[in-house]
């Protein structure tokens, strides 16, 4: 177990988010900056696309609080999400950034934006499909996922566990590629 | 917050015993799915362990008889099969757990209706496996058998209330016995026979009685920390 940073520990959840309509126009700005920081382990894609940001608010002059969501509970990039979002806040001229980790409601792989499935396409990681908002409990691995290098639909899993807790490994039974597979969650 | 530490020891302690198998797991994929599946267990105790306290102080810092986990969970590796069916009657339970802790209000509400999922993924993983072993070789069906056989008498403790947790306890376990007794059937398997309550020896680790190997992986497990206060990298 890593020390965490103190802004990265887990913590319950507190005080309900505000609204989102409730943002101020420098809120705003603040948290596209905090969203445009690259996925420390998928960094074709922003933490924005990925969706894995709740709110920012200015709690002071110079005082900001991000919440930032886990894909996995135990995913380890979360500590780094928050360093590096505190570093681009620092770097705009934001000197205290306490990033919270919100749980509730759970991330799912529907909050990856449609830019973030093209880039994770692009990049030869096929995209999670649609669990719909009706979907409970976990989706059995999709009948058809598509091979991000020739597009057929004819894959086949390897492993339903690869290189980091959100994908699982298949290849490809036409042009014989393996690939990543973005599991749904 | 004796709950928390409960359900935060079964997940710590059970994503260290399958941390064990990094490097020694009879395929990578599998060295792969159960480091991940540790992984997953890792999260849930870091928050569980943080309502409670302090998650460092309490995870290396703490004797065993201040453990709350069920001793399931504590029970060494043993074979493949034998891990497969800790995690068969352990993600079966969990699953079941929170799934009824999400519906709640209570403080693990948040973890369970994130976690839940997570831990369906390991049930599914330790399903496959037993249908895959029960239902393959005479070796494969025999070693899925012994491992079975020697678990079961600790599973009567993971249904003991646990103060804290507003769940019904004996509907938890009608739903696990029938979900177990569903996959060992199509698995070729028969539902362990004998007891599974009483006796010290299986069933008071939410007491901080713990088995004998219980010590010595917590003796790996924290030597680290306290060889090294404060060590980070």
């Amino acid at each position: 177990m890593v020390t965490p940073t103190p802004s990265a520990a887990p913590t319950p959840p507190a005080a309900p988010t505000p609204p989102a309509s409730g943002i101020t126009p420098v809120e705003e700005e603040l948290l596209r900056l905090a969203g445009s920081v690259p996925d420390p382990e998928l960094p074709m894609v922003s933490l924005a696309e990925l969706g894995v940001m709740r709110g920012l608010r200015l709690l002071g002059p110079g005082r900001v609080e991000v919440e930032l969501t886990p894909t996995y509970t135990g995913c380890p990039a979360l500590e780094s999400m928050a360093t590096d979002i505190e570093r681009v806040l620092h770097d705009h001229g934001v000197p205290e950034v306490a990033v919270r980790t919100v749980l509730s409601p759970p991330w799912t792989t529907d909050a990856i934006s449609a830019e973030g499935r093209r880039k994770l396409a692009e990049s030869g990681i096929a995209p999670p499909a649609p669990r719909g908002a009706a979907a409970g409990g976990p989706v059995p691995v999709a009948l058809a996922v598509r091979c991000p290098h020739c597009g057929s639909t004819e894959t086949e899993l390897l492993s339903r566990f690869s290189s980091t807790a959100c994908k699982a490994l298949r290849r490809c039974t036409a042009c014989g590629e393996p690939f990543d597979h973005f599991k749904e969650l | 917050m004796t709950a928390a530490l409960a359900l935060g020891d079964d997940a710590l302690v059970l994503s260290h015993r399958l941390g064990e198998w990094a490097g020694h797991a009879p395929v990578l994929e599998e060295e792969v799915a159960l480091a991940n599946i540790a992984l997953d267990l890792l999260g849930q105790a870091r928050v569980l362990l943080s309502l409670a306290g302090d998650e460092d102080e309490l995870a290396y810092l703490r004797e065993e008889r201040a453990f709350r986990n069920v001793q399931l969970v504590e029970q060494p590796n043993g074979d493949f099969a034998q891990t497969i069916a800790r995690q068969l009657y352990f993600s079966t339970y969990q699953e079941l757990l929170y799934e009824r802790l999400a519906r709640g209000t209570g403080p693990f509400a948040p973890l369970a209706a994130k976690a839940v999922k997570e831990v369906a993924y390991h049930r599914d993983h330790a399903e496959q496996w037993t249908l895959r072993l029960g239902d393959g070789t005479e070796e494969s069906h025999e070693r899925m058998r012994r491992g079975l056989d020697a678990l079961w008498r600790f599973t009567g403790e993971l249904f003991e209330p646990v103060e804290g947790c507003e769940v019904e306890w004996h509907t938890l376990h009608d739903a696990w016995l029938t979900r177990i007794s569903s996959v060992l059937e199509r698995a070729t398997l028969t539902v362990p026979e004998g007891p599974r309550r009483g006796g010290w020896a299986a069933g008071a680790g939410r007491q901080g009685l713990h088995t004998e190997p219980f010590g010595r992986m917590l003796a790996e497990m924290q030597h680290l920390h306290r060889s090294h206060p404060g060590a980070t990298w």
